[in-house]
């Protein structure tokens, strides 16, 4: 390990293009463009008309034609989606601290949560319409609801397993159960939370929009019903493309986020 | 009064009145300093015992008393460690090794005003470990060995009268555990403190024990108490000499007598 052969560098020669490219980093890249390159020739191929399968150069079109009003919807999705993913990330991480505290509480709760998580939250829509209106309150609702269920699973899941022997060792100290709720429970659910973030995030997508779609005059789901109606498909193609484009950049974020927090549950060992 | 642990005709169920007996007629003593060894077949309540003396579980029948109080919680002055190390992976070594002291009463509260002094300490016993300079790194980038010995650590910080050591080497290769054993060896001698270690490595509790308790299957209680003979301080090489082999091995024939009556 510790003897380097020494190389030459003059006499290194020059490494073909396809061994220069890192493959691994492009990969995504390139796959897109194969999708979308697929999906061209694949419309031109079976002659589709643009009413029922617009080609990507369409859909791109499209965006171009209707920048703005696709940028104000995306802006106002994007609004809804955030706010209530925040309100889920406040309210998730509160109950599933809340449900781990105890198994009493966790017997009791987690039944309702599973029956309350397998309500199809489309159908909760028309409800939250009645209380507070169309517009953006219902979506920023429906939002939260699809998407803070992960959040408390994966947080009460990291306080339900803390290994015993850890709980002995501080409770023959004389911890208290608040004591090994902060210095063991709540750091060691913090993997799983900010895990659990990733999926909520994009749930929260989902929530919005269909929200949008039933009952609002803004946001992408909005946009697109009302395109669709208008047979105007590439249009309607395009909000699901920029719907692709905030998920997964709003994904993104947040695997960077745990990275970022939890760079301990990410270890490598010391060998490497 | 020089037992530090006592324990009388003690007996144990989990899970109410028609459970496990774990434990029934547990008696024995530890004298103050003294190490010793439990030994016995698997599932013959040692890990009870452990539970029994540091008053995570209170006894249906009979008395124990650690450090002339009779224990009906949790005793704040011992320390212990277990097969698994049981690290938490967020914090470095160092400040796993200060855990303890963020708990226990009696330190909780100088911990911050004296941090200076307490990080000397866990330096000083992570020296003695022979992990001096480890402290910063994360228990994961250290082998199985030593996050045992930082557990070691870990137990000790608060300093304990007591160490209660539940199969601590168990998961070690055997050159890894000789040296622990030389480690753990070095600590009672050093510090005095009174430590009790579970064990099925009957090597192992020959080597360390002044006292082998030799336990019977479930309900567990004490079938003899032998005493070790060899002076201290030991050097590895006692585990060749015919002596400790004939030890060793009649503390074999017995367990093996205890597992066939169960």
């Amino acid at each position: 390990m510790t003897s380097v052969t020494e190389t030459p560098v003059a006499t290194l020669p020059k490494k073909p293009l396809s061994a220069r490219i890192n493959w691994v980093r492009a990969a995504p890249f390139l796959y897109t463009l194969a999708l979308f390159v697929l999906w061209e020739g694949l419309v031109l191929a079976l002659d589709m008309p643009p009413t029922i399968l617009p080609s990507p150069t369409r859909v791109f079109q499209a965006i171009v034609q209707y920048w703005s009003p696709i940028w104000k919807n995306s802006l106002q999705t994007l609004y809804t989606t955030t706010v209530g993913f925040a309100i889920a990330v406040v309210a998730g991480l509160a109950i599933g601290l809340f449900i781990g505290w105890s198994k009493t509480i966790y017997a009791g709760l987690y039944p309702l949560m599973i029956g309350f998580n397998a309500i199809p939250k489309v159908a909760l829509v028309p409800i939250l319409v009645i209380w507070f209106g169309i517009g953006t309150v219902p979506a920023v609702l429906t939002a939260f609801l699809i998407s803070f269920f992960p959040i408390v699973v994966n947080v009460a899941t990291g306080l339900a397993t803390i290994e015993p022997e850890t709980e002995d060792v501080l409770r023959a100290l004389g911890a208290r159960k608040m004591d090994i709720m902060l210095k063991v429970g709540i750091p060691r659910s913090m993997p799983y939370f900010f895990g659990s973030l990733k999926i909520a995030i994009t749930l929260a997508f989902v929530g919005s929009v269909v929200s949008e779609t039933v009952a609002s005059n803004y946001g992408l789901g909005n946009m697109m019903s009302s395109a669709q109606s208008q047979f105007n498909v590439p249009l309607v193609f395009a909000g699901l493309l920029m719907l692709a484009v905030e998920g997964i950049v709003m994904y993104a974020l947040m695997a960077w986020l745990e990275r970022r927090m939890t760079g301990w549950a990410h270890r490598s060992t010391m060998a490497q | 009064m020089s037992h530090l642990v006592s324990i009388d005709n003690v007996d144990m169920r989990y899970g109410g009145a028609d459970g496990t007996l774990a434990v029934s007629g547990l008696t024995m003593r530890v004298d103050k300093g003294e190490f010793s060894a439990v030994v016995g077949p698997s599932g013959c309540g040692k890990s009870t015992l452990m539970k029994l003396v540091t008053g995570l579980h209170i006894p249906q029948a009979g008395v124990v008393v650690v450090a002339g109080a009779q224990v009906t919680k949790p005793v704040s002055i011992v320390g212990m460690a277990f097969r698994n190390p049981t690290m938490l992976p967020w914090r470095t070594t160092l400040e796993n090794i200060l855990l303890p002291l963020e708990i226990v009463e009696r330190h909780r509260h100088r911990l911050r005003a004296n941090k200076k002094e307490y990080v000397e300490k866990a330096e000083h016993l992570l020296e003695t470990v022979g992990l001096k300079g480890f402290g910063q790194k994360f228990p994961w980038q250290l082998s199985g060995g030593m996050q045992q010995r930082a557990n070691l650590c870990r137990a000790l910080i608060h300093e304990p009268d007591l160490l209660m050591l539940d199969e601590p080497f168990g998961a070690l290769d055997a050159f890894t555990r000789e040296e622990l054993w030389c480690v753990i060896r070095d600590l009672h001698a050093a510090q005095g403190v009174t430590i009790v270690l579970v064990t099925h490595d009957l090597r192992e509790a020959v080597f360390l024990a002044d006292k082998i308790f030799v336990m019977s299957a479930r309900p567990g209680r004490i079938l003899k108490e032998h005493h070790v003979p060899f002076a201290r301080p030991r050097d590895l090489d006692i585990m060749y000499h015919s002596d400790f082999n004939d030890m060793v091995h009649e503390l074999h024939g017995e367990i093996a007598k205890a597992r066939v009556v169960a």
